[in-house]
């Protein structure tokens, strides 16, 4: 099976005042094409830091981050979002609609960025998976926080993307809607054949991923496949 | 996918056009009230385009009926043989009028008045219309040997058709109203209204003496065909030399244009300030407008957009809204331009015609365009910088941008607003200069409200109050609007203030000291046989007579040794021509007086010449003849050559409301020249004015009097006119400043609906949340008008030092009606957009947050 992601010696750190604050030391790490992953740890363990560098959002200091057969390093911003857009779907904790669009205009923008003509019929049959075909023309305040991810989950399959990343996808959602929009995350994965990225603290929704690794300060605590956890 | 390959979004312009009208939709009402600034400035720049452009076309267009005439020939004096030839020569002249200033005495009542004389022989005017009621009136006063008395003079002094107007020695019955005529009207007609009577009657007046200010103007048809400016060209320097001259309707049409232009100009400058007012509205509304969307921006980034695609979505958006602004504009202010007739009736010889300006209307669209781009595109590069990781991580403030862009934009910003002021004004000085001050009014605005800022904080008041505190708080949080609000405050107010002060400086010159030295009542024209007799009937009704001053007419013959005709024809001359045609009226003193200053040489003379006279010339003279101490002038007196010597130099306040003189002869030389005088006393009040004005108008019907207290209401009421328009102008800067205030207060509000959520949740009631609000809209509104009344005050002291050089007394208005009134309504406005924050409920905007 071929990699899509493989993460080699990555570091990343901010300065905070006069001081330098180590987030990621020395993670390596890879995925295959097709499979489950989860990045899990507890808070401050650089977990969103490393989604960010994964899904080139952000710039390393040292190592090499590969996504799709690429080196993320040797792109400009601009040739990331090209990347992002035809590879990479985002699913986050707090949702991130945009707000001034519709539902249906929201799930259809990626496609729209692609260039694809009507993408309308996509975007209702999409809508229609996620049980909100009625409530396309709603706006996100208008929907519920469950809604508004299940919005979030059609938008991120809408460009059949190779990989996605899923940020802490039920963090803002009471244990009943986050099981629903999980059951849907992983049904429309295994209907699309995407490669799947989720970053939690909830082992609970870790362990439906086929491997799963710890964070701990910032450095690489343990990389299993989830039946050995 | 091949990401070799240069980047180019397979989205076209029409996703961009799709997105950007998607956010505007949802963003109507906002976005709304930002154009709501800019449609203002838009409305006053069209409408005084389009007004000036379409006064032009119909000076142009009515420049034949302005004259009433092709062209004339007008000289003060009349036509000698030489100028008789020329007019031979273009076909002879079709009419002729003889023009003077009189006093005009209305028996039934007895009132008198300075009235001007129009004595006309021959069907005048050929073009335009003489408009009398009743009509028949315009061609009968000829046969019926009447006076057309101007229709205003008549409603003052209550004179009807039928009554009687005696003008010198003659009584004229009154045939008809004068409503309009060509070349009357403006502030000249205010002064000494028209009273047209038959030429031929003229010298049965009596009123054409010695030393009478006449003009004589000579009217022409010109043939099919024929050149005017050619004409203008080849007779106009013939008749220099007779002290005669030429005016076409073409020349007389740009001269009229050319003045209605800087009024317009000014105009147009004060429109444009509202315009540049504004651009602060919209930057500081596509500010806020744009942080709000930083985190769309950095979504749409994290899903695929570039950098150039979500810029671009912004700029689009921000261009449609000033297209929209600009049309808008364009529109409101081609309703505006039809009022402009009616402001400005009072200075307009002839009625405006408004038809579409296509120019104007352009220069609205291009104008909403292009400043609400520049001024917004500051805010705008920040989308540029947005990293897509806030998707991630939440940053509150802006993300820090490039110095180069934003030196460029500011570059841009500048050449923008000196290209338009070049523009607007035809000079690259003064635009530099209005640029620079707009500047220095921004920038100390803008300085000062960071010093009290800084200062708040440096000193707060820890142990004010609650309410007081949180309301200082305010004012240097972050997201405060306090540099904004400052400027739009204080630019309106400045301007406002700067208009009375001006106002001030300008009635400052003109009033009159009341003390019973000053004279009020000038006699002009007093033969020297009616002096004694005048003195006496003035002395009789127990006034003083103040001045008795004799007055002798000559003109300049040779200059320096060469004649005056030689100097008019020397292409290479650089005198400034009036003085080699004028006629000059001339007195004889030993001493200087109160509005004289010496400059050069002594008064009385030390310099003796043989054979020459001593003269003292005014400053203006001396540099406009190009004559110094110890030059030599030959004056011609009546016929006689006097020889002359400059043997003084006086700088002299023209602007002194009292009797000044240009030349200066000295005692015991002009005593026998044929003179007349004038004599001026002090009457108390207006009534014993016109009591003595009646009583010397009986008994010297040839002498023309002026009453200063008249001319003095007279100006003051068009300064009142011209300050009223110009108030109506700068209201639009106030307008567009309240504008830009609704619009910042609105804008922060949902801040401010979070804090006082909070406020409440902790247990602050509403009275105090409305305290907290109102103390801040008060220090906003009172620190604001403040610091644009003291701005205006510093201009204004330094406009009366160096330009008119006065003292500079200000008046109160600003500090009693403009402070408090701007300070309430900024209050008011505040409030009224408070009252939201106060009503919703803490779970509204909680649940807003989560979202």
């Amino acid at each position: 099976m071929s990699k899509i992601l493989n993460v080699s010696h990555l570091g990343k750190s901010y300065t905070s005042g006069s001081k330098e604050l180590t987030v990621l030391e020395d993670v390596s790490f890879s995925i295959n094409e097709g499979e489950t992953f989860a990045i899990v740890g507890p808070s401050g363990s650089g977990k969103t830091t490393l989604l960010g560098l994964c899904a080139g959002l952000d710039r390393p200091d040292t190592g090499t981050v590969e996504l799709c057969g690429r080196d993320l390093g040797g792109l400009t911003e601009d040739g990331l979002a090209l990347l992002r857009n035809q590879e990479v779907g985002f699913i986050f904790q707090n949702f991130q609609l945009l707000p001034t669009l519709s539902a249906l205009e929201n799930v259809v923008v990626p496609l729209e960025l692609q260039g694809i003509k009507n993408p309308g019929s996509i975007g209702m049959e999409l809508l229609d998976k996620v049980g909100l075909k009625n409530r396309f023309h709603h706006y996100p305040s208008q929907l519920s926080g469950g809604e508004q991810q299940r919005v979030a989950l059609a938008r991120a399959f809408s460009a059949k993307p190779s990989i996605l990343f899923a940020d802490e996808p039920t963090g803002n959602l009471d244990q009943e809607t986050g099981d629903k929009v999980v059951k849907l995350l992983f049904e429309l994965n295994e209907e699309a054949g995407t490669t799947l990225v989720i970053v939690t603290h909830d082992m609970e929704l870790a362990r439906r991923n086929q491997r799963i690794l710890r964070l701990k300060g910032g450095k690489v605590f343990s990389n299993e496949l989830t039946a050995s956890v | 996918m091949n990401l070799d390959k240069p980047i180019r979004s397979k989205s076209g312009w029409q996703w961009l056009f799709r997105m950007a009208w998607r956010d505007s939709r949802a963003s109507g009402k906002r976005l709304l009230l930002f154009m709501g600034s800019i449609i203002l400035g838009i409305a006053a720049v069209v409408s005084i385009q389009s007004f000036s452009a379409n006064l032009k076309e119909n000076i142009t267009l009515q420049s034949k009926a302005l004259m009433g005439a092709d062209f004339l020939i007008d000289s003060n004096q009349p036509a000698n043989e030489r100028v008789l030839a020329i007019m031979d020569s273009l076909g002879g002249a079709q009419a002729k009028a003889i023009n003077f200033p009189s006093m005009g005495l209305f028996p039934k009542t007895g009132d008198a008045r300075l009235i001007g004389v129009k004595g006309v022989q021959g069907a005048y005017p050929f073009y335009g219309e003489l408009e009398t009621q009743p009509i028949s009136a315009a061609t009968s006063y000829q046969e019926k040997e009447g006076a057309l008395v101007d229709a205003t003079l008549m409603l003052q002094f209550d004179a009807k058709l039928g009554d009687s107007i005696k003008i010198g020695n003659v009584l004229f019955p009154i045939v008809g109203e004068l409503i309009s005529a060509p070349g009357t009207g403006g502030v000249g007609a205010s002064i000494a209204p028209p009273v047209w009577i038959p030429e031929r009657m003229v010298d049965e007046t009596g009123l054409i003496q010695t030393g009478s200010r006449v003009g004589y103007d000579y009217y022409f048809v010109a043939k099919e065909d024929q050149d005017l400016k050619e004409l203008d060209k080849l007779v106009d320097p013939l008749l220099d030399a007779e002290n005669a001259d030429l005016d076409t309707h073409v020349s007389t049409g740009q001269r009229l244009g050319r003045s209605y232009d800087n009024f317009g100009k000014f105009l147009n400058l004060v429109a444009f300030i509202a315009l540049l007012l504004g651009c602060v509205g919209i930057a500081s509304s596509v500010h806020i407008h744009i942080k709000e969307k930083l985190r769309s921006v950095a979504v749409l980034k994290c899903i695929g957009a570039t950098r150039k695609q979500t810029f671009l979505i912004f700029l689009i958006q921000i261009a449609g809204m000033g297209f929209l602004g600009g049309l808008m504009g364009v529109l409101a202010g081609l309703a505006l331009q039809q009022t402009f007739p009616l402001l400005l009736r009072d200075f307009l010889p002839f009625d405006v015609e408004i038809s579409l300006a296509l120019g104007a209307i352009l220069i609205g669209l291009v104008l909403g365009v292009l400043m609400s781009v520049l001024f917004a595109l500051t805010p705008l590069l920040g989308t540029w910088y947005v990293s897509p990781l806030q998707v991630l991580r939440v940053e509150e403030d802006l993300p820090k941008k490039s110095r180069g862009p934003m030196i460029l934009v500011f570059t841009a910003i500048l050449i923008f607003v000196f290209a338009f002021a070049f523009w607007l004004l035809g000079d690259a000085i003064y635009a530099f200069f209005f640029v620079l001050a707009i500047l220095v009014v921004f920038a100390v605005l803008g300085g000062l409200a960071a010093f009290f800022m800084r200062l708040i904080k440096r000193f707060f008041p820890v142990s004010w109050g609650f309410t007081a505190r949180q309301s200082l708080l305010n004012l240097y949080r972050p997201n405060n609007q306090t540099t904004v609000l400052i400027l739009a405050i204080g630019v309106g107010t400045f301007l406002i203030s700067t208009l009375y002060f001006t106002k001030d400086i300008l009635l400052a010159r003109t009033s009159l000291e009341t003390s019973s030295q000053t004279p009020n009542l000038i006699l002009m024209d007093v033969q020297t046989e009616q002096r004694e007799a005048a003195v006496a009937s003035i002395s009789d009704s127990g006034r003083e007579v103040l001045n008795n001053i004799p007055i002798i007419t000559m003109r300049m013959q040779q200059i320096k040794e060469k004649a005056v005709r030689e100097i008019i024809l020397d292409t290479t001359s650089t005198m400034n021509s009036w003085v080699l045609h004028h006629e000059f009226r001339v007195t004889y003193r030993d001493s200087l007086i109160a509005s004289e200053t010496t400059k050069g040489g002594d008064w009385p003379a030390k310099i003796q010449k043989e054979g020459y006279i001593p003269i003292s010339l005014a400053q203006n003279v001396a540099d406009d003849a190009e004559v110094a101490v110890g030059d030599i002038i030959v004056f011609n007196v009546q016929g006689v050559l006097m020889k002359t010597i400059v043997a003084h130099l006086r700088e002299v306040d023209w602007a002194r409301m009292q009797i000044n003189f240009s030349i200066l002869f000295p005692s015991g030389v002009l005593e026998n020249a044929p003179q007349f005088h004038v004599l001026t006393t002090y009457t108390p009040d207006a009534i014993s004015s016109a009591k003595l004005q009646r009583q010397l108008v009986r008994l010297f019907p040839t002498v023309s009097i002026i009453d200063l207290r008249q001319v003095i209401t007279v100006i003051e009421d068009i300064l009142n006119k011209i300050s009223w328009v110009i108030n109506f102008m700068a209201f639009f800067s106030i307008l567009t400043g309240i504008i830009v205030l609704i619009g910042s207060v609105r804008t922060s509000k949902y801040q401010r609906m979070k804090e006082s959520v909070l406020l409440r949740t902790l247990g602050a009631k509403d009275r105090q949340i409305l305290k907290i609000t109102a103390l801040e809209y008060l220090y906003l509104g009172f620190l604001g008008s403040a610091m644009g009344i003291v701005l205006a005050l510093l201009g204004s002291f330094l406009l009366a030092q160096f330009v008119f050089e006065t003292p500079f007394v200000p008046s109160l208005a600003p500090f009693v009606l403009v402070l408090p009134g701007i300070t309430a309504l900024v209050l008011l406005i505040g409030l009224l957009n408070s009252r939201t924050v106060v009503q919703s409920s803490p779970l509204v905007v909680l649940r807003k947050e989560l979202s």
